[in-house]
């Protein structure tokens, strides 16, 4: 009886490296951002340090098993699918309060736009877990 | 600079990265020789740290001191992690996973460059 939700397994173990590529990116960046030139744009550069957290965490629940970090990693993902969706949006139309690139500025084009694509197919990858466990 | 040797270093990553992905294409795990190519990246890695640290010392002025050094020294963990995760469990996908870490490689070393050459962030 394999255990429940296994998202670190298979396929899996390449999108936990792939987030965790990005937990470190964006960590770094938000620190340097933060204790260099806060007062610049403190918006863009909160945000920045969101994004993150929301990353470390989805690469910590995804690596895990069961059904408690498959919940933690939905809510992260869906929450991350909305911050590259309405920060991309921001960006671009408020040129201003986003002076130099976050993660999620302009849908993360600054990454190939892989922060776009990253939420959509780890939430396919939850969905294909969640239903593997129920068969 | 550093120009001549960060090519050296993302033609190596890159050319790591591309054996990875045709070997996971074939269904193979981690073979030796492609982790033997992986030490071989990391080996450039550090050095590249060296010249880096060197070239600091002798008055080189990136366009991000923090950034720089956080490129120079974070590269060092990409491959050893990667290789850790990737070995836990072995698999086809252990060996993209070994090519993605080689991409990352590639990636921080075109931004060390650019850093170096006076971008700021």
């Amino acid at each position: 009886m394999p255990e429940p939700r296994r998202t670190a397994t298979g396929p899996g173990r390449i999108l936990v490296a792939v987030y965790a590529i990005f937990a470190l990116a964006a960590t770094s960046r938000a620190a340097v951002q933060i204790s260099t030139k806060f007062a610049e744009a403190p918006l863009a550069y909160v945000l920045s340090a969101v994004a993150a957290v929301i990353y470390i965490v989805a690469t910590v629940a995804l690596a895990r098993s069961g059904s408690t970090p498959w919940r933690v990693a939905l809510v992260c993902l869906s929450v991350e699918l909305l911050g590259v969706l309405t920060i991309g949006t921001l960006s671009v139309f408020d040129r201003k309060a986003f002076p130099d690139a976050t993660v999620w500025s302009g849908y993360g084009e600054g990454y190939l736009f892989i922060p776009l694509v990253l939420p959509v197919i780890g939430l396919l990858w939850l969905r294909r877990t969640a239903r593997v466990s129920q068969a | 600079m550093i120009s001549g040797f960060a090519v050296a270093v993302a033609v190596a990553s890159l050319f790591v990265a591309a054996w990875s992905f045709l070997l996971a294409a074939r269904n193979r795990e981690p073979q030796r020789a492609l982790l033997a190519g992986l030490a071989v990246v990391e080996v450039l890695v550090v050095a590249q740290l060296v010249i880096g640290i060197v070239l600091l010392i002798g008055g080189g002025h990136p366009g991000n001191l923090v950034t720089f050094l956080a490129y120079l020294i974070g590269a060092l963990v990409i491959i050893p992690a990667g290789a850790a995760w990737a070995l836990a469990e072995r698999s086809r996908s252990s060996t993209v996973i070994l090519g993605v870490a080689c991409i990352a490689i590639s990636v921080m070393v075109l931004r060390l460059h650019e850093i170096w050459g006076g971008a700021s962030a």
